[in-house]
Formats: structure tokens, sequence, C-alpha cells
């Protein structure tokens, strides 16, 4: 029963109020939830003519009482999207990838000795999943290849899970960083509120710990980058720009990271300066060396 | 409702944590006067939406973030004419199939930048001879600018979609903020 009408109000699809089903309240909550309307009508009026409500009395109580339940359950649903639930769902995620990996050079060792044409890696295990095993010890080979392609698809729907939890987590920060690496940053902080309260250095480090360690007991030098390495400021930077790079997102990731912890709106100032910073870095490839090509399209705008 | 003084069934309604409190209190033409439809925008944890659903008629309460919401809800679930949504009021598309056309006032109280802009969008709900009750923050669109010039260039947006009624500014209760009451174009 769903109605993609875009000129039909929340109520559309309802039946009367002496009609009510059980089913049919939470899908009006649904609608009113997700629900939309190119442009706003005379809904109590539209209510009453359609036999959804008795009266524009009825049809308001109608509203207040699936309004109230509707906005209650997305508030509770917002809520429980919180910082602790994306930190299992990042590290559920590498769990799988890892394993899915491991498995999967075992199972293409095995199926390699079994079948012909065996691909290693995750593909050729989802291709060896698909055979129709022959005898005991190829049923059990093809599988562990499909307990391989389920990991992969496991790995895959985490993925998508946290794309779309870490923006209404920490909406600055994942806009900022990618929703994966912004749900890395918090794991590795242990949290948003710990993420919020690092110094823009540790932030900077952070995934470089066995770096750092040896940097601090005078083995090596000091680490430009550790997670945020994996950001395209970052990564597609010269190399010898890229401390500045770096010192300059983790400056703005750690600020987002407090903007969400603190006042959870979104804050376009903070994303402005560091695309003006990253121009004015990358810029500098351009002024020196012409035989250096990692400015890119950023350059562009570096001049003003 | 936040511990506010009350008597005979009368609540104190506090200017100097309400925006549209203060309005009433420095003498804006605000238009209500009770049994109005509203669409309430920025409503938060629904301090001063509680009061405007005391008087008002219908009362839709449009609040973004969840934590305020929350408390949004506990204060409409014994109103019944205060309809509470989690929603954007940057996309009225969202909203539009709950929120009915032609009401007599939009109160807006939204903190995020481009404050004149959710004004504008939202002016398809109003009637012609509807109330836009806003509270202008100079700081929600620039906090280095002068509140001065976030004003005027706020203004000069709100006049595609609006006429200027009366602008004043809200200091003697809320810093850097300024009232304005507005009609349809």
């Amino acid at each position: 029963m769903t109605d993609t009408d875009d000129s039909a109000g929340w109520f559309a699809g309802g039946t009367s109020a002496s009609a009510e089903a059980a089913g049919d309240e939470s899908a009006l909550r649904a609608r009113i939830a997700d629900g939309e309307a190119d442009a706003p009508r005379d809904w109590p009026h539209l209510a009453v003519e359609s036999g959804f409500a008795d009266s524009r009395a009825d049809y308001y109580d109608r509203l207040h009482e699936a309004s109230v339940a509707a906005t209650r359950e997305a508030v509770r649903e917002r809520e429980r999207a919180d910082d602790k639930q994306l930190v299992h769902a990042v590290r559920a995620m590498d769990d799988c990838e890892r394993t899915a990996n491991e498995l999967a050079e075992r199972a293409a060792e095995w199926a390699g000795s079994l079948f012909d044409e065996a691909e290693p890696g995750i593909e050729g295990a989802r291709a060896v999943a698909e055979r129709e095993p022959d005898g005991e010890l190829e049923r059990r080979a093809v599988s562990l290849s499909a307990r391989v392609a389920d990991l992969a698809a496991e790995r895959d729907a985490l993925a998508e899970t946290i794309d779309r939890i870490a923006p209404a987590v920490a909406p600055n920060l994942a806009e900022m960083a990618g929703p994966e690496l912004a749900a890395r940053l918090i794991a590795l902080a242990g949290g948003l509120e710990s993420l919020a309260k690092k110094p823009s250095g540790t932030v900077q480090v952070l995934g470089a710990e066995d770096a750092l360690f040896a940097h601090l007991s005078g083995r090596a030098p000091s680490p430009k980058h550790g997670i945020i390495y994996t950001h395209e400021y970052v990564r597609n930077t010269r190399p010898e720009d890229r401390g500045s790079a770096s010192r300059a997102l983790a400056g703005k990731l750690t600020l987002a990271a407090r903007v969400d912890h603190y006042s959870g709106e979104r804050r376009e100032t903070l994303h402005a300066e560091l695309r003006e910073r990253m121009a004015t870095i990358r810029a500098r490839a351009e002024e020196g060396k012409d035989d250096d090509r990692s400015g890119g399209d950023a350059d562009a705008e570096g001049d003003v | 409702m936040y511990g506010e003084p009350t008597a005979d069934g009368w609540r104190a309604w506090d200017p100097g944590r309400s925006k549209l409190g203060g309005m009433f209190e420095l003498g804006f033409q605000t238009g209500l006067s009770g049994g109005e439809t509203v669409l309430y925008l920025g409503a938060a944890s629904g301090t001063t939406v509680s009061h405007v659903a005391d008087f008002a008629g219908p009362t839709y309460a449009v609040e973004f973030a969840p934590r305020p919401a929350r408390d949004l809800v506990e204060a409409a679930e014994p109103r019944d004419r205060l309809f509470p949504l989690l929603k954007d009021a940057r996309t009225p598309t969202r909203y539009a199939h709950v929120v009915e056309s032609d009401v007599d006032a939009i109160v807006q109280d939204v903190a995020t930048r481009g404050q004149a802009e959710v004004a504008v969008r939202n002016a398809r709900f109003l009637a012609d001879d509807g109330r836009l009750l806003l509270a202008i923050k100079a700081r929600s669109e620039d906090v280095t600018a002068a509140p001065e010039a976030v004003f005027e260039s706020a203004l000069d947006r709100l006049r595609e979609a609006y006429e200027i009624l009366e602008t004043r500014r809200l200091d003697r209760f809320h810093e850097d903020h300024l009232g304005v009451v507005a009609t349809p174009k």
C-alpha cells in the first residue's frame, strides 16, 4: 500500500476511523515520516471529503495521534544511530573484510586442486560457490567458498549501513571525511566525545601509533599522517605538501567532530574554510616546479 | 512545562527565553490573537511552541534535531492541536503532505545559515493575508560580519517573496537578533 502520488496527503490510503485496523495506523505513521508532497493543500478538507475523517475536529485528533507517534518513533530511531553503534559497524566491517580475504585464499587453494578454472580472491570464491559439487570433498570446498561470498556480502551491507548512519551521528565529520573515514576516526578515538576532546595533532596521527611510538623512542621521524592518509586531500597532494595538507585537514576534522558532538548542527563555514586552505596548499605545486602534476583542479580556485 | 511560574491555569511566558515572546513584549503587530493555524519552524524543545499552541488553533511544529525533538513530543502529547514533526525546514516538500495550506502564521526561529532562504521556501504554506513572524540570528549567518550587514542581506532575500511590514532589533531580550513581521507579496 505504498502511495507515491506527489499530490496526496499523509492520510492517502488510510481508512476511516470506524474501520481502523492496527496495521493501518503504522502505515499512517510511516507516511508522516517518509511521505512527500510538491505543495501543501487543504488537507483537513480533503480528508473529510475522502471519508478518512468525519469532521475537521476528527481529522485533527487523528493527525495529533499519528504525528506524536511518528515523531516519537523517528526520534528514537535517530537517537539509536549513536556513535557506539557506528563503532561496532565499522569494526565488524573490517573483521568481515579481513576474514573474507583470509578464507578466500584458503578456499582458492583448495578449489584449485579440485577444479580447473579457479580464480583467486573474493571473485574467485563467488564463482566456485556457484558450482554444482560432486562428492563430499567438492561439497565442502564449494560450501567454504559460499561462506566467503556471504562474508563479502555482509561487508558490503555494513559499508552501506555506515554510509547511512554516519551522517546522522556526525553530520559535519561525515561530510568532510566521508562516512567511512568518519566512522574509523570515531572508532580509533573510542567514540565521538573522545574524538571531540582530542587535540588536532593527535587526530592527525590517529592510526599511525606504531610510527608515532617509533618516533617517540627516537628511532624514526614523526609521522605526518595516520588514517587520514586515505582522504583525497592528503593522498592526492604532492609528497612535500602532505604535511601541511594533513595538518590543515586534521585541524578542521577536529573542529567538525566538536561541532557534531556539542551542537549537532551542520556548519558550512567549516567546510568552506578547509576548501580554501587546501586550494592554497595545492597552489604551491603550481608556483614551484612545473613538472609536478599532483595539483589537480583545486589549483584553479587557488589563484584568487 | 519547563519550570515557569503558573497560576490559575496561566503560564508565565518569559520574553528572555523566547524570541516570539520578546516580539510580543516589544509590541510587534504579530496578528496573533487566538485560534490561528500556525506553522512553527525551529520548534526546538517546544518551549515557545507550547505557549503558541495554548492560545492558537492547529499548530504544526517542525524541528530537525532529534534531542530537542524528544522534549517537543512530550510537550505536544497533552496538547491535542499541536502536531510535532521531525523534519528539516529547508526541505518543505518533506512535510507538505502533512502541513495544510493557507496557514495564518509562520513563526520561524531556526539557527542555521540561510534563515531568509528557509522563510522564502516555506512561503507556500502561508495564506495571502498571513503573517511571517521571523527572528533572524545574525551569528548563525556569519559570526564575523557586522549584524547590520547580515540583516540587510537577509531582508533583501526575503523581499523576493514577502512584503516586510515591520523590523526591530530584539537586543533587549536576545542579542544580535532581528525581529521581522512580513506578509506574502
